[in-house]
């Protein structure tokens, strides 16, 4: 590992201003992903600014049911938060269903979202990867292909981002508040990670230095009735194969009840949190049941790019869809 | 770079030189010689190396020490008073939760951060109301529920020798549940 300058930050703007100026500085959270790529050498930075002592650890109630998320706030903290638990459970369950008891106790928002890829080619530094090393090539193409995007992906890389807590938050319209050297701004969430293009080494839209600071999330009854569902190789501690964050209203009861609104994101399947619309608009004003979920995942995969390793991923997003509204909806759709 | 960081591991305060890549789990064990805590994977991925850091579960190879100076550390070491052992501890040895014994300083200690866990009213991944009171005793008939909560909630921690039946009786026990019927030890006593 190469030498290593450690900085506490006491101030965001401080912390901004150290990273900003050093290319080869880089925030460091609770360290549970930075820590590793230490390690194995897939970071090699000169400097970490320490901002997990911020005072950024508030879960804070807003007008109408609202709520903002300091970026120290830990995952377990946030899962297990009155707020969170009721006014939007996809984000509690998205957040007990990843990693572990240990990890999620250490993990904080702002670096769950900035985690990056468990693409394994990524993670050895004995393979080429563009990712890791822009123009090196990328050998998941051809490769262990798993775990690989089916939406979105390019001839560059077709990793997927492996946050489960950024699916919940790109399904119910969060927006991540940033501060850089100029100031604050705010990106909704479905704009923070980008698609790999031709350049697969940039994860997200911020600018080296920007710190998230907070997340905000605006209640709504979507919100009150929405759900993640997770599928993945063992029943705990594994990241998704696939997963749905749902919300869903409904008019009427029963198998008569039509889909008012709905909010569909999925994860495992592209290089960000992947906001189904198009599976959406199929369902808005359908009655709901299974032939329309089945038509609205088709709707959203149609341009879906399978290998024989990844081909599994529609179907398992068809019956996964299915299983979430099927909760929400509480009943069997048929 | 160096750094002295502090330390209170299992009551005693060290103050120990650290290189900035040093991780917790090398300070304790290289640098203080705590051997308590094990070096399983070294990534985060086997949960052999948990302690409970200011009171809860924490892995301590993917943290810097230096960023946590001032920490209060627990180890499995620690968690006794003097001689007596720790009712989860007691536990592990009464249901044979381990084979070899590497992971069980970790399971041990992640077992009582789970059970404090459980105590704050934590739901895991399998409850089925986020809004209820959590605890783990469930439904007094459905003692699958029980296994189910532990299981999920212990699954940051590996055994490669595969005690999980005896470390699921074990934290029965400690939180005070009914054994399983087929708890290998209620069925060696009732054996003739
Ligand atoms: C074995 C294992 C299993 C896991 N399973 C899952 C899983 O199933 N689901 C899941 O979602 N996650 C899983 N994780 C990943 C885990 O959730 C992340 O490692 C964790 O959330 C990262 O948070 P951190 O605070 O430790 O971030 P760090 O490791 O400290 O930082 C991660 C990245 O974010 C950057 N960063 C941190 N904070 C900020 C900020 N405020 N602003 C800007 N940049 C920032 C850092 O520079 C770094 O690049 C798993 C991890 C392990 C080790
Ligand atoms: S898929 Fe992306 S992360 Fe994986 S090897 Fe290819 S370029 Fe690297």
């Amino acid at each position: 590992m190469k030498e290593l300058t450690y900085v506490r930050a006491t101030d965001a703007a401080e912390a901004v201003a150290a990273v900003a100026a050093d290319p080869d500085a880089r925030f460091l959270a609770a360290g549970t992903n930075l820590v590793d790529h230490l390690k194995l050498g897939v970071a090699t930075p000169g400097t970490v600014v320490d901002v997990s002592r911020l005072p950024l650890a508030e879960v804070e109630p807003l007008d109408g049911g609202g709520v903002r998320i300091g970026t120290n706030v830990r995952n377990t903290d946030l899962a297990v938060h009155p707020l969170v638990r009721h006014g939007f459970p996809a984000v509690s369950r998205a957040l007990l269903a990843g990693a572990s008891g240990q990890i999620r106790n250490q993990a904080t928002t702002g670096g769950n979202l900035l985690q990056r890829t468990r693409c394994v080619y990524f993670q050895d530094v004995t393979t080429p990867c563009n990712k890791r090393e822009p123009g090196s090539g990328c050998s998941a193409i051809g490769g262990f292909g798993r775990y690989d995007a089916i939406l979105g992906a390019s001839e560059a890389c077709v990793a997927t981002h492996p946050s489960d807590l950024a699916v919940a938050l790109a399904a119910l319209e969060a927006r991540v508040v940033v501060l850089g050297p100029d100031g604050e701004r705010r990106v909704p969430m479905t704009e923070l990670h980008r698609l790999p293009g031709h350049h697969p080494e940039r994860d997200t839209t911020l600018a080296h230095g920007e710190l998230v600071t907070h997340v905000e999330l605006t209640g709504s009854d979507l919100a009150l009735r929405s759900t993640y569902v997770k599928v993945r190789d063992r029943a705990s501690y594994a990241f998704a194969l696939v997963s749905v964050a749902a919300g869903l209203e409904l008019d009427g009861d029963g198998e008569d009840a039509v889909v008012r609104d709905v909010r569909l994101a999925w994860g495992g399947v592209a290089h960000k949190p992947w906001r189904a619309t198009a599976a959406e608009d199929v369902l808005r004003g359908r009655p709901l049941d299974a032939a329309a979920v089945r038509e609205a995942v088709d709707a959203e995969t149609r341009d879906a790019t399978t290998t024989t390793e990844n081909a599994y991923k529609p179907a398992m997003l068809r019956g996964a869809t299915t299983a979430a509204l099927a909760a929400l909806a509480g009943r069997d759709l048929a | 770079m160096d750094s002295t960081v502090t330390l209170t591991v299992d009551g005693t305060s060290h103050e120990v030189d650290v290189d900035t890549r040093t991780t917790l789990l090398d300070a304790l064990r290289e640098r203080l010689g705590v051997h308590t805590v094990k070096k399983g994977c070294d990534h985060g991925q086997c949960g052999s190396c948990t302690v409970l850091l200011d009171d809860r579960r924490h892995l301590t190879c993917l943290a810097l020490a230096v960023a946590h100076d001032g920490a209060t550390i627990t180890t499995a070491d620690g968690l006794g008073e003097g001689d007596d052992l720790h009712p989860v501890q007691q536990a592990f040895l009464n249901h044979d939760g381990y084979q070899c014994g590497y992971c069980t300083p970790g399971q041990v200690c992640s077992a009582v951060g789970m059970l404090e866990e459980v105590k704050q009213g934590h739901p895991s991944h399998v409850t089925d109301d986020l809004k209820a009171d959590v605890d783990l005793d469930g439904d007094p008939d459905d003692s699958g529920m029980v296994d189910d909560e532990i299981t999920e909630r212990m699954s940051g921690n590996l055994c490669r020798c595969g005690a999980y039946r005896g470390i699921v009786d074990a934290i029965r026990e400690a939180a005070g549940l009914e054994p399983r019927q087929d708890d290998a030890r209620v069925e060696q006593e009732a054996r003739p």
